[in-house]
């Protein structure tokens, strides 16, 4: 359970997050939707103690995120960021085996059972092929499935996930997202697709400037009504066979404008 | 679950395997370095054989073999002269070596060096001082390596203050100090050679700049083993875990549980303490800990638990073969060592990022 009370952030004079709160329950998907600029990955950052000194607090099962030591944080948060490390010369196998460091103390080694960990967890993104190869040779769909390994090999109460999305054929979208919720782990996941949220988050955070637009079951939040403003385009919700559907078409004249420009 | 079964009795991804290859060329470059020490115990102006040189430092160290089939001179050449010189080449090469590969996985580039944030440059303008005008004159016979080391740490103190100033260390902050204080530095050792006037001075500063393990002694030499061994080589190779995750990025750091502005402080704590000794005790001997770095991933890989006591083991040897050399090329004079890592050294690292673009790409 994570729980953030009125968490505010600013870069220089401009207020990017503004006194919001979050509520990320046990066992269910929490998605932060927005538009461009909107702070999603701002408010996610905060949430996982990389950005610091902001007001407001994160309290993690119980304890405040700032009082915690990086490595108990590390047990309880594991994220997989956008910065993606594509410069290292480490293989997939050890870049996952990193994701096993928060439960080994300074002078111990990766033994016999985090290496069956980290296999498995390459094994469950679809990656268990690529264990031997340079982390830097994968394709961008690669990389971005070798990073949630490292993190499922975490084994973090909490998963949290910017953009996880990026990156991936469909294909790989839908089944890392079906990962997340087959977890049944407490998780956050930062969506730019509303119809992938849709489909994969059991509850919503829609931003918009500075703040929270709408919270609440995704059911609730993804209401045309509400998301056309935000968004700025128009929008028609379809329900099939119980899923959501978003349908999405441009309002006016300035729409097409900015976009042609 | 046959197949899982299985796979559990075999090496999964490899681990054990690349365990066993880092193991090997432990073994095969500790092996070199031991060689390596008595061939060049042996070798300079005066040639002893290498079973003479083994048995004057068995009969010194355990008195095994009791009695003297020796000539005195050589025992004085190999026991007081040479072996303390070996030895010191050995500790700078792998200090410079184990420095660069923290410097490069702290600033997350491949060229950076131990040099990189000043410390040689403060040694300088402290060995400057002390030759020229007799600073430091106070410590003795240490005058020169005092002097040097205070230089050093007043530099990389700048140099973290600097950093600092604007709340955090980050990396590029510590690259810009380090440059910074490096060329004010710089400037200030050449104005004490001009403002002195000593051509004979200026000619031993210039020798001092370009590295020397002239001055080894035994005791100094302690100083020196206890931070390379104890401190260098040890912490890094116990923090290999949490270097790998600096190395990528603050954020992963983060995220991994390592707190990235604490870590690097720790690190330019180590790293600065041993560029400073070791610059005092040599000089500043360049290209050695840009190069043995990235000699040293080229043979087990990237993960920094191998890395670093492999390229301690490689600069160790390289460097007291530059020193061999120097030694031997014109004898009976002496090149300052500096000069020949440098001449060896940078084709050497064009071949390297050659490769390292051709296989990265």
């Amino acid at each position: 359970m994570i729980q953030a009370t009125g968490v505010t952030w600013r870069y220089g004079a401009n207020l990017v997050i503004d006194g919001v709160d979050v509520t990320a329950r046990p066992g269910r998907v929490l998605g932060l939707i927005g538009p461009n600029g909107s702070g999603k990955t701002t408010l996610l950052r905060l949430l996982y103690g990389a950005l610091r000194g902001g007001t407001g607090q994160v309290v993690v099962d119980g304890d405040e995120l700032s009082a915690l030591p990086a490595r108990d944080a590390a047990r309880r948060l594991a994220v997989v960021v956008q910065e993606s490390g594509g410069e290292t010369a480490l293989s997939v196998a050890e870049l996952v085996l990193l994701g096993r460091g928060p439960h080994l103390s300074t002078f111990q080694r990766a033994g016999r059972a985090d290496h069956e960990i980290a296999a498995r967890c390459l094994t469950r993104v679809g990656a268990a092929h690529l264990g031997a190869r340079p982390f830097a040779h994968l394709s961008g769909g690669e990389r971005q499935r070798v990073l949630i390994a490292r993190a499922l090999a975490q084994q973090a109460t909490h998963l949290l996930l910017d953009e996880p999305t990026n990156h991936l054929d469909i294909r790989y979208q839908h089944e890392i997202l079906q990962l997340v919720r087959d977890l049944g782990t407490c998780s956050i996941v930062v969506l730019h697709d509303l119809n992938l949220a849709a489909r994969y988050c059991d509850d919503l955070v829609l931003l918009g400037r500075g703040g929270v637009v709408a919270a609440g079951p995704t059911g609730e939040v993804l209401d045309p009504t509400v998301l056309m403003p935000v968004y700025g385009i128009g929008i028609r919700r379809l329900d099939l066979d119980g899923a959501i559907h978003l349908l999405f078409q441009p309002i006016d004249q300035t729409t097409d404008e900015r976009t042609a420009a | 679950m046959a197949t899982a079964l299985l796979k559990g009795q075999q090496d999964l991804l490899g681990v054990a395997a690349q365990r066993r290859r880092t193991g090997l060329w432990l073994l095969a470059l500790t092996v070199g370095l031991v060689l390596t020490g008595v061939v060049a115990v042996g070798s300079g102006a005066i040639g002893i054989a290498p079973t003479t040189v083994a048995r004057i430092i068995g009969h010194q160290l355990v008195g095994v073999p009791g009695e003297a089939t020796w000539t005195l001179p050589q025992e004085a050449i190999v026991w007081q002269v040479r072996l303390p010189r070996v030895l010191l080449g050995m500790l700078v090469g792998a200090g410079l070596a184990v420095c660069g590969v923290a410097l490069q996985a702290m600033v997350r580039n491949v060229l950076a060096d131990p040099y990189l944030l000043g410390i040689n440059s403060g040694a300088s303008s402290g060995a400057a001082a002390a030759i020229l005008f007799g600073a430091g004159a106070g410590f003795g016979q240490y005058a020169l390596s005092a002097s040097a080391f205070l230089g050093a740490l007043a530099a990389s103190l700048l140099v973290f203050l600097i950093a600092r100033s604007g709340g955090r260390v980050t990396s590029i902050r510590l690259l810009l100090a380090g440059v910074a204080v490096g060329y004010a530095l710089y400037a200030t050792t050449s104005f004490l050679i001009f403002a002195s006037g000593s051509a004979e001075g200026s000619r031993s500063v210039m020798f001092w700049l370009l590295g020397s393990l002239g001055l080894a002694r035994w005791n100094a030499l302690l100083v020196v083993a206890a931070v390379v061994l104890g401190g260098a080589i040890l912490y890094l190779t116990v923090a290999g875990r949490r270097l790998d995750v600096l190395a990528i990025g603050d954020e992963t750091a983060q995220t991994l549980g390592v707190s990235p502005d604490r870590f690097r402080m720790r690190l330019l704590v180590v790293v600065s303490l041993s560029v400073g000794v070791l610059v005092s005790a040599a000089g500043s001997i360049g290209f050695v800990g840009l190069v043995v770095p990235h000699l040293a991933r080229r043979i087990v890989g990237a993960p920094h638990v191998r890395v670093v006591p492999v390229a301690a083991l490689l600069g160790a040897i390289l460097l007291v073969w530059a020193d061999v050399l120097a030694r031997i090329l014109l004898a009976p004079q002496e090149i300052p060592i500096g000069i020949i890592t440098s001449l060896l050294g940078a084709p050497f690292l064009v071949i390297l990022i050659r490769r390292l673009h051709a296989t990265g790409a």
